[in-house]
């Protein structure tokens, strides 16, 4: 542990107790990575606030130190977003799990960042819900999804984080407290709630997080269709978007992933079928029926040789178990693999997806599809062996080589998981050297000593600059994690 | 423009490329005048009555460069009028599910829409300029010229810039285009209409739609020379049946009912109802709680109110002659703590009042914090924006 971290533990258990700071190497490498295990890094320290104020006195004593840190919710985020600075502090704010408040007349719920996404559901359910909604849901917190600007499965008819957070409460990196936005929808002055959701843990640690929920839809239709291939089910998910219908969600599986997810949830999808479309309808009951029969016909018109509709919530929940255990499933193909996030304009699928899998044939390598048809958001997983020599190099860059086809045809790098340390190579392709530095503007704003998460989202480490005057040596330059532009 | 004489910077400008803009301002910043940048000019008179400042056109910006159908996406320039991208798509059966008042001549760009956060009752289902741009290109006060997010409708790469210049009042650098994310036009609409007189009917009958487990177009409310109404659309394959369900429930609940097929004008008059040429509109950012006092304060005060009624915004129009000043005053003390922003009001109200009322302190602090590394030289429309931004 650097001397500068020895320090800080002392200050960090005044603030929060003996037990909930750990320093013991045995317990910072449960730290070192989040659900991206490729990357990995040890902490100096790790510390477990229990309440806001902690959070602030921490962040506080972070700043007086000149420590880097690293706020984590469940650690379930898969750009490496919550890997820690090697030798800096990981804020875990998992004991910040409760409700404080649910304002159900205003659809507004407040939590603490610990607080499950699930959760927020459940306490408004089942009249209302709150629409985003990640596949880890049941574990994954709120204050990750705000850093992260998380979707889903749903997000394309309903939208994300960023559009359901009304008001925060946020540690700036300084250890000031400020409130950001409010239970009402537009507060005077700049959106800076806007500007912190998805600033992946850059900007400030959030406390307190107000969201809107939405009454739950009246009905819920959904169905699986079989098809030959994705360019087969591609077409189905184009002629419903022509048809004027919005979907609640519109998932699509290839062969790969749902052998692997059968094997998993044994479900009953066909083993040899090439795609998997799983389309759900919701609303209100009558515009439901009318369009739901207007999809299953699509399917039917469009080269389904097997339409499964969800006859009760048991069989809408197997078909949904499917698609969801498609990426923790992978394992059953392939020892290891590389996920991708990167979108894609829809019309571009059948185009991308053909040089997906021809750049999977030259790697020699199977690369699997499971994603969120809807809005283009592919989830390429790269399948590899890591314990065969040179594999995961190839797989490396192959999964660099769809994210620049996916750029090329005009989307982006990623579209929920965040850009974290993953993909901070790839952010070039979409910015310019002017975009980032405008990027970095708004991070100066907040963080000018640049302690928050540094080394994430940008793709060269960089610095605020500096209040006129004599030179001083940055603490992140001291540590050797930045050198001055 | 670009490459022509040098432009004066004390002139109106009209630059025709976003170079041209970016050079426009960073020259103004050089010479230390301030400028703001303007688009159809519906808007002009909003924000804290600022000192002089160079205007800077985005109307030489009038290209919609894509329409993507069958992405339901658009990329445009800030000068686009609303009315004139709305054509475009709606010929391919799509809609920007934006649609604040167009001001005189249906003059409203897309950068003036989404400079100042302008929303209307589609609000309700599809959101603000704040959800529904997904990509943004922005000129600051040094020339840089720069984007973010990009033209699919899911990206989560690099920060939400769009975000921080949506409802800025071009406090921050002008916004020069803008990509968007669109929606399939509703073959059908029709609306459900509950009227009383009395405020909290009103108010527990929106509520109550508010959390029906219906699918809305828009829910408002409104009330004018002492009666009142609240107004429900929906759309779809057949809007009329689920529309006369909810007159129905209003019915019940003692409201005088009515269901429009033909409702276009019903919703133009709401958009029209936040706007007024010679009274005072007060903008407030509330909650659905808030409407039986929002109702009765307005009665007190002969003030109009429009609103969107699940989402706790209203627009109270103090009426012309009255003392708007007191008037904003009792609006505000009977909405505490919601934030009440003067929008349209005669100069002299404008000179009375203080049009945003005052920031969270420490909010402003980090605000502040934020115009500067934006806007360093501090010229793009010193003044005009809450907290004196």
């Amino acid at each position: 542990m650097s001397t500068g971290a020895v320090g800080l533990a002392a200050e960090l258990r005044s603030v929060c107790g003996d037990e909930h700071v750990l320093t013991h190497r045995h317990q910072l490498r449960t730290y070192e990575s989040d659900g991206l295990l490729q990357y990995a890094a040890l902490p100096g320290v790790v510390v477990l606030p229990g309440n806001g104020a902690e959070v602030q006195g921490v962040v506080r004593a972070c700043h007086e130190a000149g420590v880097p840190f690293v706020a984590r919710g469940s650690g379930s985020g898969l750009s490496g977003g919550a890997m820690p600075v090697e030798g800096g502090c990981v804020i875990a704010l998992s004991r910040l799990r409760r409700i404080l408040e649910v304002d159900l007349d205003n659809q507004r719920v407040t939590v603490e960042p610990g607080v499950t996404n699930i959760a927020v559901s459940e306490v408004v359910g089942p009249s209302h819900f709150y629409p985003p909604d990640p596949s880890s849901q049941l574990v994954c917190s709120i204050g990750g999804n705000v850093a992260e600007n998380s979707g889903g499965a749903h997000c394309f008819k309903y939208g994300f984080t960023t559009n359901y957070v009304t008001g925060l409460e946020v540690i700036l990196p300084d250890g000031e407290l400020v409130h950001l936005g409010a239970k009402g929808l537009d507060t005077p002055g700049y959106d800076l709630v806007g500007a912190f959701v998805g600033s992946e843990g850059t900007l400030g640690i959030a406390t307190s997080i107000t969201v809107r929920v939405v009454p739950s839809p009246e009905t819920t239709r959904t169905l699986v269709a079989f098809f030959d291939s994705t360019s087969e089910a591609g077409s189905v998910v184009s002629a419903v978007v022509a048809e004027g219908i919005v979907a609640g969600a519109m998932e699509m599986m290839d062969n790969l992933s749902i052998r692997a997810a059968e094997g998993a949830t044994k479900a009953g999808y066909p083993q040899d079928a090439g795609a998997a479309l799983v389309i759900e309808l919701d609303g209100s009951h009558s515009e439901c029926e009318s369009r739901f029969e207007k999809v299953v016909a699509l399917c039917e018109q469009g080269g389904a040789w097997k339409v499964r509709v969800a006859a009760d919530e048991a069989e809408r929940a197997l078909i949904w178990k499917t698609r969801k255990a498609a990426f923790a499933a992978m394992g059953r193909i392939a020892p290891n693999y590389y996920v991708q996030d990167s979108v894609i304009p829809r019309t571009k699928m059948a185009a991308v997806l053909g040089q997906i899998e021809e750049l999977a044939a030259e790697y020699d390598l199977k690369v699997a599809n499971v994603f969120h048809a809807g809005d283009g958001n592919l989830h390429p997983l790269v399948c590899y062996d890591g314990a065969v020599e040179g594999e995961p190099e190839r797989a490396e860059e192959l999964a660099g080589l769809i994210v620049k086809a996916c750029v090329e045809a005009g989307g982006s790098i990623t579209g929920e998981h965040g850009v974290g340390v993953d993909k901070k190579r790839y952010m070039p392709q979409m910015f310019g050297e002017d975009d980032l530095a405008t990027f970095q503007r708004l991070r100066c704003a907040f963080d000018p000593a640049g302690l928050a998460n540094p080394g994430k989202v940008m793709p060269t480490p960089r610095l605020c600059g500096e209040v006129p005057g004599p030179y001083r040596e940055h603490p992140l330059e001291a540590a050797g994690l930045a050198e001055r532009m | 423009m670009e490459g022509s004489a040098q432009p004066s910077v004390l002139s109106p400008q009209e630059p025709e490329s976003p170079q041209a803009l970016a050079a426009a301002v960073s020259e103004a910043a050089s010479a230390g005048t301030a400028v703001r940048f303007v688009g159809g000019h519906t808007k002009i008179a909003w924000g804290s009555a600022a000192g002089q400042a160079t205007p800077i056109s985005t109307k030489g910006l009038r290209t919609i460069h894509e329409h993507n159908a069958g992405d339901l996406t658009a990329v445009v320039d800030a000068g686009v009028t609303l009315a004139e991208l709305q054509e475009q798509v709606g010929s391919e059966g799509q809609m920007l599910a934006l649609d604040p008042p167009l001001g005189e001549g249906d003059a409203a760009t897309l950068g003036g829409i989404v400079a100042t956060g302008d929303s209307g009752p589609l609000r309700h289902r599809y959101g603000s300029a704040r959800d529904l741009v997904v990509g943004m290109t922005v000129a600051l006060s040094d020339g840089t010229l720069a984007k973010s997010g990009g033209k699919v409708i899911k990206n989560v790469a690099g920060y939400d810039i769009a975000k921080l210049f949506t409802g800025a009042y071009g406090t921050l650098g002008a916004i020069l285009g803008i990509s968007v994310r669109l929606h399939p036009l509703s073959p059908t609409t029709a609306t459900a209409i509950g009227r009383s007189d009395d405020p909290g009917l009103l108010a527990s009958a929106a509520t109550g739609l508010s959390h029906a487990r219906v699918e809305l177009q828009s829910l408002d409310v409104r009330w004018e020379a002492g009666v009142g109404a609240v107004l429900a659309r929906f759309g779809g394959q057949s809007a009329a049946e689920p529309a006369r369900e909810a007159a129905g429930v209003m019915g019940e609940q003692g409201l005088d009912t009515e269901v429009a097929d033909d409702d276009g004008a019903l919703w133009d008059a709401q958009r029209a109802g936040q706007r007024s040429s010679e009274g005072t509109v007060v903008k407030v950012s509330g909650l659905q709680t808030q409407i039986p006092e929002l109702l009765r304060t307005a009665r007190a005060l002969d003030a109009r109110v429009v609103g969107r009624a699940g989402l706790g915004l209203y627009w109270v129009t103090l009426p012309p002659g009255s003392n708007a000043a007191e008037g904003l005053q009792s609006v505000r003390r009977a909405l505490v703590p919601s934030p009440c922003v003067v929008l349209d009001a005669p100069d002299q109200v404008r000179d009375a009042v203080d049009v945003w009322g005052a920031p969270d302190p420490a909010t402003l602090v980090l605000m502040r914090r934020v115009k500067e590394r934006f806007d360093a030289a501090g010229v793009c429309a010193p003044g005009l924006f809450a907290g004196g931004l």
